[in-house]
């Protein structure tokens, strides 16, 4: 272990250290604490320049005039709507291409995996254009379903390599001794492998939630209108009008980002296994 | 008719059955891969061409477009906004990289077992979990004038406020700042997945033969840590090439096009009410791209060389 385990350090060190935690995580979580505390200040206190200090009441009221004076309500149901279909369909594509791309030795193997990589890391912007136009023209701009199955094509790559990297890992006398036996490459798809593969389902499902509940520029550049937008968009054009009104924005950043911290706080282990795979092999 | 229609399928079925059987695993891969490809192939390959097809028009994204050549390129050269957004990119680039170290220094810190450690991880991690339109509002309030912490901090210390995002001079750097606090957060936990899986007896062994701290660190555990080095110097790369939301959230742009960098110039002529001008914008996404290219190529070239070796 490094750096030295600190049961082994001075007291007095041990003591330093129980003390600087506490202390370097409220300066790390500084400015989304005092986002949280503005969140419940009546906007009295913010009218008379109470800024930093605690506010005078909690205004839990904040969050209720979110929801009522705004449709925010309607962004979050977008984005479920948006995020569930895109998991499904990202995770399902990629358990197919990620075996196919890991199970079998045909001559471009290589080359449509390193697609799949490589298209995962170019820049949105020169899709934009092509595919905002191709959303127009199939009618499907400025609805959730062209929305969702852009997401879905694009995250299928990053899906694939990481399923592909699982595949890979899994004991391959398994799929041999079912080929000598006669199963069929779908039935060793489906009974053999798809239930081996349920940590990475999970894994990755938590992981792309995360990305399209998250993602801003897909939405505002494929969604246009209050019916459709997702939560980030919506709450970007909310901003412009609540101008000042700092305890609404908060709360409203605070309701946006509560999916995701939950998601990743239940589903801990798999989020940052998720992340981390590939990271620590090779 | 049908009675031969009835015969003919059958016999076919049983072509295709006895076909299927000696292929199947060489079609199988094909089957499997089909749905992927085609999505890919349609949202993802095909835009990328378009892209560079369409960097030769001149085109408003409805009516007829019109071939320029390399007219849009030329032009790029002698634009004063295109040098401010490259310029950007570069700082963001050379700043963003920052997270790197950052990431590793905090990781270090936490990697103890003391009780509630675990909370403590997680809670650092929170900032990556979060939208980064929320990121820029949190920030924005941050910064802002006369209220803000931040700006309360500068004026106590120095004496006069900052208004870092209305000022041309910092306003990059403030952005940056906020970009920085997730990015951190995602190279932490990628070194401490790594130094979870550093080999104890190595670490044992050269603390028998007297190495400490920084010796410790530089020999012995950062070649350790190389693949996850490698993953956090990748996905920092990525993330500030590819950082938009958070100018877009945080100063459209502005003040007078400061903080501009390729990807949003690109949105903004391209869709935004200056301009549709498709052609021009699909031009910057190709220059952004190339420059992408560099860093994703020696990316995939170490992960042909690592699948080779396997």
């Amino acid at each position: 272990m490094f750096p030295i385990a600190i049961e082994k350090a001075s007291p007095a060190t041990q003591i330093l250290y129980k003390l600087a935690l506490p202390v370097a995580l409220i300066l790390w979580l500084l400015p989304l604490l005092g986002v949280a505390m503005t969140s419940l200040k009546p906007s009295s206190d913010l009218a008379a320049g109470n800024y930093f200090g605690l506010p005078s009441y909690l205004a839990f009221s904040n969050y209720a005039d979110v929801f009522t004076n705004s449709p925010i309500a309607s962004y979050i149901i977008n984005s479920f709507k948006v995020t569930i279909p895109t998991v499904i369909g990202a995770v399902a594509i990629a358990c197919l291409s990620g075996f196919a791309l890991a199970v079998y030795r045909f001559k471009m193997n290589l080359v449509i995996f390193f697609l799949f990589v490589a298209g995962n890391f170019v820049p949105f912007q020169i899709l934009m254009v092509p595919v905002r136009d191709l959303t127009v023209s199939t009618g499907l701009y400025n609805t959730i379903t062209g929305l969702a199955l852009f997401h879905i094509a694009f995250q299928s790559g990053f899906c694939t390599l990481f399923m592909r990297n699982f595949i890979k890992g899994l004991p391959f006398e398994l799929i041999e001794s079912a080929r000598v036996e006669g199963v069929s490459e779908f039935r060793i798809f489906w009974y053999i492998v798809l239930p081996l593969m349920r940590p990475a389902i999970a894994a990755l499902s938590v992981l792309v939630f995360t990305f399209i509940w998250n993602d801003y520029f897909w939405a505002t550049v494929l969604t246009t209108s209050a019916e459709t937008q997702p939560v980030t968009a919506g709450l970007y054009s909310l901003n412009g009008q609540w101008i000042a009104q700092w305890q609404l924005v908060s709360a409203g950043s605070i309701i946006a980002a509560m999916p995701p911290v939950l998601m990743f706080f239940l589903m801990q282990k798999h989020f940052i296994a998720g992340l981390t795979l590939g990271a620590t092999k090779g | 008719m049908t009675g031969s229609a009835t015969a003919t399928s059958a016999g076919t079925q049983g072509d295709t059955r006895g076909y299927w059987k000696k292929n199947q695993r060489s079609l199988a891969p094909w089957i499997f891969l089909a749905p992927g490809i085609a999505m890919f192939t349609l949202y993802v390959i095909y835009p990328i061409i378009a892209s560079m097809w369409l960097s030769f028009y001149d085109w408003d994204g409805l009516g007829t477009k019109t071939w320029l050549g390399f007219e849009n390129y030329i032009e790029l050269f002698d634009d004063d906004a295109f040098y401010t957004s490259l310029y950007n990119n570069i700082i963001w680039l050379v700043l963003y990289m920052l997270a790197v170290p950052a990431g590793l220094f905090v990781a270090l810190f936490l990697n103890q077992t003391v009780t509630g450690i675990r909370i403590y991880k997680s809670l650092f991690f929170f900032p990556f979990v979060i939208s980064q339109v929320v990121v820029g509002l949190i920030f924005s309030w941050f910064y802002a004038p006369n209220f803000g912490l931040f700006y309360n901090l500068i004026e106590w210390v120095t004496g006069t406020g900052v208004a870092v995002l209305a000022d041309d001079r910092y306003v990059t750097y403030g952005i940056i700042a906020a970009g920085l606090w997730p990015q951190i957060a995602y190279c932490m936990i990628l070194y401490l997945t790594g130094l979870n899986n550093v080999a104890p007896d190595q670490v044992e062994a050269a603390r028998l033969d007297g190495a400490r701290g920084w010796k410790m660190l530089w020999h012995v555990i950062l070649p350790q840590l190389r693949p996850a080095t490698f993953i956090a110097v990748v996905v920092t790369v990525i993330g500030a090439l590819r950082s938009f939301d958070l100018v877009s959230i945080m100063t459209d742009g502005g003040p007078y096009g400061s903080s501009r960098v390729l990807s949003f110039y690109m949105y903004e002529q391209a869709l935004s009410e200056y301009g549709y001008r498709m052609g021009y914008g699909a031009a910057i996404a190709v220059i952004l791209f190339a420059i992408m290219m560099i860093f994703i190529s020696g990316f995939i070239w170490k992960m042909v060389r690592d699948e080779r070796g396997v």
